[in-house]
C-alpha cells in the first residue's frame, strides 16, 4: 500500500488547551481512514490541519507528498473538503452552487453527473435554505467532489442525519473509495466507524489511544459476548456454572450472561432448555467499539 | 490533463490563467442574482431612493434656487441619492453580508477552495458596484422623467468617482464586519455609523438648508466628501478643483483597507 498521508508528531495548542497532542500516523492510499473520539478529542483541529486550513503548532504534515499549509491552494486542487460547520447563502441554488464552486478549481466535474450521483437532479433549482439537513449534506458532499480529488475530508458527516439518511451516506463514502479515492473522515459514532472505516484511529483528549482495523481492535480486547434475554421471575443462577460463561447480571426487566467461545451461545441455550427456564426477546451482541473505547479509556463514549 | 482523460466526458478541464477570470465571473454573477432574490437590498438600493426623489420632488420641485447656485434642489439630489446608494450598499450591505456570511460559515467554506481572498473580494465589490449602478440609472431616469434633472459634467468622470467612492465605502464596510465579533454587531455598527451620516453629509437633505453647526460636524464624515465630489463632477467641475475630497476619499480607500485587511477572517 502507498501512503497518501504522512503525519509525525503533530500538535496542535489553542492557548493552554492542547487540542491535538503528538499524534503520528499514514493512511494509505485507497482506504476509509477513520479518526474517532468524543467531542473534543480534537478530530477536526487534526483533519484540519490535514485540509491546510490549520497551521500545526509542531511536527510535520504531508498530504500528497505536499505540505498543506504551505501549498495551500496546490493542496486544494487535488483534495475535496466536507467542513463540519459550514452553509451556503440562503437564497443560492443547489445547480448554482455547484456551477460556483466547480468554477474555482482548475479542472471540475459536469454538474449532471454530481447531481446524479447524489440524488440532487430533482433539487436542482432549490435554493439551500430550502433543503432537508440530508440534502443540505448531500451538497456539501457534491462540492466536496467537484472538482474530482484524489482524496476526500469529510469531518463528522452523518451529524444530525436521521437513520436512514445517514445508511446513505454510508453507501456514499464506498461508492467514493470504490472509485479509487481515498477518504479521511471524522466521527463520534462508533456503530458508523465500525461499518465503514477500513482502518480508525481513536482518540481522546488530542492523542491516540489505539490504531487498526475495527476487527482487530475489537479481538485484541478480548472482551467477552454478552446474551440478552428476559426471564422474569425465574431463577438464572444455574448459568453461571457454565464452562463458557464468566458472569451472570440480572435486572428487573433482563438477563446479561457474559462468556465467550465457539460453543457459548448453544451451551446457555441448552442450559435453559434443561432448567425449564422461559425465555423470550434472546439476542447476542458482539463486543463493538464502544467497549474498545470503554476499555481504554474507561469512560462511555457517549456523553 | 492526460491525468484526467480515463474521466470521459464527464469532465471539464480549465487552463491556468482563465481559473481566475472564470471564479471572478461566476462569483459576480451568483452575487448579483443573490442580491435580485434579497428584497431587503433591492428595497434600499432601488426602490428607496426612487421613493425620496418622489416625496422630495414633490415638496420642493426642481425651480432654480439661487441657495443651490440656480440649480434645482432635484438636480443637487441626483448626486446626493448616488452618494446615498452608496453609504446604504457599501456600509450596511458590505458589512452585514460579509459578517453573516462568517458566521454563518459561509466564508469557510469557500476558504476550502484554491480561491485568493481578494478574488472573493474583488468580485464582491464588483457584484456591489454594478448594483449601485443600476440603482442610480433607475433614480436618475425617475429624476429626469418627473422633474428634468440636469446632468452637465462628463459620464466616465462621474463612473471614476462613484467607482473610487464606492471602494471607499466598501472599505469602510469590510472594516466593519472585520471589527465586528458577530453579525448582529455589525448590524448595530454599521447602522449607528450610516444613518446619522446619510442625513448629516448632504446624501438625503443638501447641506445648504443645514445650520453651520451641522456644517462642522459634516467635514467630519466621509459620506460627506463622496457628495461634494459627486456633486462637483455632476455639474462640470473639473478635478482639479476637487482635490481636497478626492484625497480624503483615497484616504479613507487606503487606511480602511490596510486595517480591513489585517481584521479580516474566514471564520
Amino acid at each position: 500500500m502507498v501512503s497518501t498521508i504522512q503525519v509525525r508528531n503533530l500538535r496542535r495548542t489553542y492557548g493552554d488547551v492542547r487540542a491535538v497532542d503528538g499524534i503520528s500516523f499514514e493512511v494509505a492510499e485507497g482506504e476509509i481512514f477513520g479518526l474517532v473520539g468524543p467531542n473534543g478529542a480534537g478530530k477536526t483541529t487534526t483533519i484540519e490541519c490535514l485540509e491546510g486550513l490549520r497551521r500545526p503548532s509542531s511536527g510535520s504534515v504531508r498530504v500528497l507528498g505536499m505540505d498543506p499549509s504551505a501549498e495551500r491552494r496546490a493542496i486544494t486542487e487535488r483534495i475535496g473538503i466536507q467542513l463540519q460547520e459550514s452553509a451556503l447563502p440562503a437564497r443560492l441554488r443547489v445547480e448554482e452552487a455547484l456551477t460556483l464552486f466547480g468554477s474555482l478549481y482548475r479542472h471540475h466535474l459536469k454538474i449532471d453527473s454530481l447531481l446524479e450521483l447524489l440524488s440532487l437532479t430533482e433539487k436542482r433549482t432549490t435554493a439551500f435554505a430550502k433543503l432537508s439537513g440530508g440534502q443540505k449534506q448531500r451538497l456539501f458532499i457534491a462540492l466536496a467532489l467537484v472538482n474530482e480529488p484524489e482524496m476526500v475530508f469529510l469531518d463528522e458527516l452523518t451529524t444530525g442525519l436521521d437513520p436512514q439518511a445517514r445508511r446513505s451516506m454510508w453507501d456514499l463514502v464506498r461508492q467514493i473509495r470504490d472509485r479509487g479515492r481515498t477518504v479521511v473522515l471524522t466521527t463520534h459514532y462508533m456503530e458508523e466507524a465500525e461499518r465503514l472505516c477500513d482502518r480508525v484511529m481513536i482518540v481522546d483528549r488530542g492523542r491516540i489511544v489505539a490504531m487498526d482495523t475495527p476487527g482487530v481492535l475489537i479481538t485484541s480486547l478480548g472482551a467477552d459476548t454478552r446474551i440478552v434475554f428476559g426471564a422474569p421471575g425465574q431463577d438464572v443462577s444455574s448459568l453461571s456454572r457454565l464452562a463458557a460463561v464468566t458472569r451472570v447480571e440480572r435486572s428487573d426487566s433482563h438477563v446479561i450472561v457474559y462468556g465467550h467461545g465457539d460453543r457459548f451461545a448453544s451451551s446457555v441455550i441448552h442450559a435453559l432448555e434443561d432448567a425449564e427456564i422461559v425465555f423470550t426477546n434472546f439476542r447476542t451482541e458482539e463486543p463493538d467499539l464502544e467497549d474498545v473505547f470503554l476499555s481504554l479509556t474507561g469512560k462511555e463514549m457517549r456523553e | 490533463m492526460m491525468r484526467h482523460a480515463g474521466a470521459g466526458n464527464t469532465t471539464v478541464v480549465h487552463r491556468g490563467s482563465s481559473v481566475a477570470l472564470r471564479s471572478f465571473g461566476s462569483l459576480v454573477n451568483v452575487n448579483l442574482k443573490l442580491f435580485a432574490r434579497e428584497p431587503a437590498a433591492a428595497f434600499f438600493t432601488v426602490a428607496f431612493p426612487v421613493m425620496l426623489v418622489v416625496i422630495f420632488g414633490m415638496i420642493y420641485g426642481n425651480e432654480p434656487d439661487e441657495m443651490f447656485d440656480g440649480y434645482g434642489s432635484m438636480d443637487v439630489s441626483m448626486p446626493a441619492y448616488t452618494a446615498l446608494i452608496l453609504g446604504t450598499v457599501g456600509l450596511l450591505g458590505v458589512a452585514i453580508t460579509t459578517s453573516s456570511y462568517r458566521e454563518a460559515g459561509i466564508l469557510r467554506r469557500f476558504q476550502a477552495t484554491p480561491m485568493r481572498p481578494l478574488l472573493y473580494i474583488a468580485a464582491d465589490v464588483t457584484a456591489n458596484l454594478i448594483m449601485v449602478l443600476a440603482g442610480m440609472a433607475t433614480v436618475l431616469v425617475v429624476g429626469w422623467g418627473l422633474y428634468g434633472v440636469r446632468f452637465e459634467g462628463q459620464a466616465w468622470s462621474v463612473a471614476l468617482a462613484i467607482i473610487l467612492s464606492g471602494t471607499a465605502m466598501f472599505a469602510v464596510g469590510y472594516l466593519i464586519a472585520g471589527l465586528a465579533p458577530t453579525a448582529r454587531t455589525a448590524q448595530i455598527i454599521a447602522m449607528v455609523t450610516l444613518y446619522p451620516m446619510i442625513f448629516l453629509s448632504g446624501a438625503t437633505i443638501p447641506l445648504e438648508v443645514m445650520p453651520e453647526s451641522i456644517h462642522t460636524i459634516s467635514d467630519f464624515l466621509p459620506l460627506t466628501y463622496v457628495v461634494r465630489l459627486l456633486r462637483g463632477l455632476w455639474f462640470g467641475e473639473p478635478w482639479g478643483s476637487l482635490m481636497f475630497e478626492t484625497s480624503v476619499l483615497v484616504g479613507v480607500l487606503v487606511i480602511c483597507t490596510a486595517i480591513a485587511a489585517r481584521l479580516f477572517r474566514w471564520e
